[in-house]
């Protein structure tokens, strides 16, 4: 077997057919329709009236209770419009936009999945971030391996997953423990963050290590543990209008209600922190 | 038509028969339109993709990417796991096929149903299941844990068993297939010699049925090898225990699409090596 | 069913002493077999007659629903077929096509516990008895249909059985193969001192073969007796045909024999009560035109069914007063101007009819 000291990682680059073959892995659900038809006045979420059609919003996985809460406000609040979602990994949305899949609105998990957007020159402007995120250990309910820090999750014959590194959360887990200064052989390197969250539902998985707003939306199945370092690896949550945007108002309205105070309040119920 | 003429004397010759020059049957007629033009959209579909792995391989770091530790940790470990789950299911998957095949017992139907299951079952489905069953906390799982100190989810068994599950029922389709069209009577043959019933299947329907164990064992160990759901839900995903490389190739794809397309050559190489390998010493009758 | 009651085990002969039922949804096999050490027995009957149920009854292949069966005194009925000392030579030889001659010899004698080395040293002594010496390396497919014949009788003798069960044994082979190993078949048979039942449908493997004949039909045993006899003195349609007889029923009373379907036959025999008249087809005269000079004591008016060439004779199916086979010469054929639906008269010698009790 032939092995090289050097660990063969390449500088993140999409290229062309990578976001092809995403393109199959991603779910996209498309349906923009028409296009807006008037200029709107659009920088207050409480324009109302004026808007119509669909908005297509790209949106990273942790999002999908908040933002669907956030939708059903939007459409209440402009009668005619609708707000279609796309729930995904950060990356796989990313690669699907760049790949030509028509969005209106992209809201990533972080900023270097956020870059594979703007680099690409399909934003229409600079991002915004909205929320952030913080990560917790998912512990089993009533936490029978009294887990209090980080440091617990090295002890051994204890069962922890991480996420993968090249998933968001793993990269901001592998942030928190080098930032603690610590290593962690975790018993798997889950595939996204609600898998590392079932491995402990399903109690196969003593504890995971996955963002605070997860923990919060699983309930009772699992128990959540801050820890000090997960300041050292919060993740910033940027939101954009897409260039190709084919309703480019109501992007901007349901961008601005994302923003608003309103849709911090939303968000910050589900777990997430404010920018 | 000289296309159906080329195929025909190409299949002769790999037969080993007598070499005709012309297929008789298609003579000069051609192939008919309606049957030509699907078949070659079908013949595009399934070798174009391929076609493409290989146009936007990035020849030039190839090397470098191939020679990294990652990638041979994994192959390696794909290639173990696969054949050590085509061997579990030899061992308890010819036996069920003859049970299949040759005892008449009420709710064959159902079994068999039962038995190839995981052929239309997503795998994540599969892998899914065998955590509520063998899992820590899974129904017999809990057992294996709490009485040997066994658990089998995030280790190289996990793997195995993940792998097994959605490969055997290849491998029982086939032998049983095998063993219905083999002659039930040289069983009883052996029987009248004097041989016990696990004797002749020992010394007599086994040899005979070999061709169609080997193919049904190539089959699951093609289907293992790319088995990627029910094992990274089953097992998890850690390099050199559980990683195969079809989730290394998933996991690469989601930051470095280049190493993704490398790891895919070397999947696709060693499937066609092998696949091609025994395809010459087992698959041809005769 | 009919009740029997079986001889209390201690008064048993050597020898297969067997009561064979078998049920089989609406077919019912039934037959009684006693067979002595060194006696051949054919089963003898048309397709689907049951022989080949009553041969894998008796091998234990096919279970018995009922009737006994014993083999040198011991019980056999609940024996699986391996624990059976019962030899079978299957009508297609089923030789097991992935192991050599000799290594399908010596199948029997490995499954019986012998060591390799004198397995297979037994298996090359039978082969070579059978004059397949030249041919222990050889696979299966590489034999010729007698060769392979013969090693499947060495394969079902290396066991040293106690009841060697033939199925068709000659049925696969071509006509000229047939008739040599016929032959060597007799030989073998003949050297061998247990119990030997053959299964066939083909009266002269039976005839030459066996000792004994045993005819099936429908389940039933029909007849049984020597080969001369049975050839003799048929007492079915199909024992008629199969050794080229007509064959009626009747009642007899001095000279003559009332059929039952009307007519009555003068025969030489005296006989009274029920009785079979039989005669070849070569006895038989054909005639245009009533006989008039004729001595013959049966004349018969008949119509031509149909006609076909029987070895250098032409067979005349005969419908009428007495459906009757007869057979002329190609010559006397075409001088009568034989065609289906021509009126004939039929007459026979009474010298040439042969009458026995039913």
């Amino acid at each position: 077997m032939i092995r090289t000291v050097r660990r063969n990682r390449r500088p993140l680059r999409v290229a062309a057919l990578g976001a092809a073959a995403l393109l199959a892995l991603s779910a996209c659900s498309s349906s923009a329709g028409s296009s807006s038809k008037k200029p709107g006045s659009s920088a207050s979420a409480s324009s109302a009236g004026k808007l119509s059609g669909t908005v297509t919003v790209f949106a990273a996985a942790s999002l999908k209770e908040s933002f669907t809460t956030l939708g059903e406000e939007f459409e209440k609040e402009h009668p005619g419009t609708k707000v279609a979602f796309s729930f995904g990994g950060s990356d796989s949305l990313a690669a699907s936009i760049t790949g030509g899949a028509p969005a209106d609105v992209f809201a990533s998990a972080s900023p270097k999945t956020m870059k594979i957007v703007t680099a690409a020159g399909d934003a229409s402007g600079p991002p915004a971030t909205f929320v952030r995120n913080r990560l917790e250990i998912a512990t089993l309910p009533g936490n029978p391996d009294k887990i209090s820090s980080l440091k617990d999750l090295t002890r051994p014959g204890l069962k922890a997953v991480l996420c993968d590194k090249e998933v968001p959360c793993g990269t901001a887990a592998q942030k928190a423990l080098n930032a603690g200064g610590l290593e962690l052989t975790p018993a798997s390197y889950e595939q996204d963050v609600k898998a590392a969250l079932t491995k402990v539902q399903l109690k196969e998985a003593d504890a995971a290590v996955v963002y605070k707003t997860d923990v919060r939306a699983a309930g009772d199945k699992v128990e959540g543990v801050e820890f000090p370092e997960s300041a050292d690896a919060i993740n910033d949550y940027p939101i954009v209008r897409l260039k190709d945007a084919r309703n480019a108002e109501a992007a901007k309205a349901f961008i601005a209600l994302v923003r608003s105070a309103e849709g911090q309040r939303v968000l910050t119920e589900a777990g997430f922190l404010k920018p | 038509m000289s296309l159906t003429d080329g195929a025909g004397a190409a299949a002769g010759t790999l037969r080993g028969g007598p070499r005709r020059r012309r297929v008789r049957m298609s003579g000069d007629r051609g192939v008919p339109l309606p049957l030509l033009v699907p078949a070659l959209i079908g013949l595009a579909f399934l070798v174009v993709p391929l076609i493409a792995l290989l146009v936007r391989t990035p020849w030039r770091s190839l090397p470098e990417q191939l020679t990294s530790a990652e990638v041979w940790q994994a192959l390696e470990l794909s290639l173990i796991c696969a054949t050590a789950a085509t061997a579990v299911s030899v061992v308890i998957g010819v036996p069920l096929a003859w049970l299949l095949a040759r005892i008449d017992f009420p709710g064959r139907g159902l079994v068999r149903a039962l038995v190839t299951l995981p052929l239309v079952l997503p795998p994540v489905v599969g892998g899914v299941a065998l955590l509520m069953a063998l899992g820590r906390n899974g129904i017999v799982g809990t057992y294996l844990d709490s009485w040997f100190g066994v658990t089998l989810p995030f280790t190289t068994a996990g793997v195995v068993v993940a792998e097994a599950f959605v490969a055997m029922p290849f491998l029982v389709i086939s032998v049983e297939g095998t063993l219905r069209a083999a002659d039930p009577r040289y069983e009883e043959a052996a029987a009248t010699l004097g041989a016990s019933r696990f004797t002749a299947f020992r010394r007599v329907t086994l040899p005979l049925i070999a061709p169609g164990i080997a193919a049904g064992a190539v089959l699951a160990w093609a289907r293992a090898l790319g088995e990627f759901g029910a094992t990274i839900t089953f097992a998890g995903n850690f390099p050199g225990r559980t990683q195969t490389m079809p989730l290394a190739v998933y996991l690469a794809l989601q930051s470095d699409p280049e190493a993704a397309i490398a790891l895919s050559l070397v999947l696709l190489a060693v499937s066609i090596a092998v696949l091609a390998g025994l395809r010459d010493r087992w698959m041809t009758p005769g | 069913m009919i009740e029997t009651f079986d001889a209390p085990a201690d008064a048993a002969p050597d020898g297969l002493d067997a009561r064979l039922v078998v049920d089989r949804g609406t077919f019912r096999l039934d037959v009684a077999l006693a067979v002595a050490p060194g006696e051949v027995v054919a089963l003898l009957g048309p397709n689907g007659a049951g022989k080949t149920t009553a041969l894998r009854a008796l091998a234990g292949l096919a279970p018995l629903t009922g009737g006994h069966l014993r083999l040198d005194g011991a019980e056999l009925d609940r024996t699986p077929p391996e624990s059976r000392p019962v030899g079978v030579v299957f009508q297609d030889y089923l030789l097991f096509p992935h192991l050599t001659a000799l290594d399908n010899v010596a199948f029997g004698p490995r499954c019986q516990g012998t060591s390799k080395a004198e397995a297979r040293a037994r298996a090359a002594e039978w082969l070579d008895r059978m004059g397949l010496a030249d041919h222990t390396g050889a696979k299966p497919r590489r034999l010729s249909g007698g060769q392979a014949q013969r090693v499947a009788l060495a394969r079902a003798l290396a066991i040293r059985p106690r009841l060697l069960l033939l199925d068709e044994p000659l049925a696969a082979l071509d006509a000229r193969t047939r008739l040599e190993i016929r032959a060597q078949l007799r030989r073998h048979l003949a050297e061998f001192e247990a119990v030997a039942v053959l299964v066939t449908h083909d009266p002269l493997d039976a005839m030459v073969l066996a000792d004994r004949l045993v005819v099936v039909e429908h389940g039933q045993v029909v007849q049984e007796g020597s080969p001369s006899g049975i050839a003799r003195h048929p007492r079915t349609d199909y024992i008629a045909q199969l050794v080229g007889l007509n064959l009626y029923r009747g009642e007899a009373d001095g000279h003559t024999v009332r059929l039952d379907s009307g007519p009555a036959i003068t025969t030489t025999e005296v006989l009274s009560g029920p009785a079979f008249v039989a005669f070849p087809p070569s006895a038989v005269t054909l005639h245009r035109g009533r006989p008039t000079g004729s001595s013959a004591r049966n004349v018969w008016r008949c119509e031509v069914a149909g006609l076909e060439t029987h070895g250098d004779q032409i067979r005349a199916d005969l419908t009428g007063e007495l459906p009757i086979a007869a057979d002329l010469s190609a010559a006397a054929a075409a001088e009568l101007d034989l065609h289906p639906g021509t009126e004939v008269w039929a007459t026979l010698k009474a010298t040439q009819t042969h009458a026995y009790p039913a």
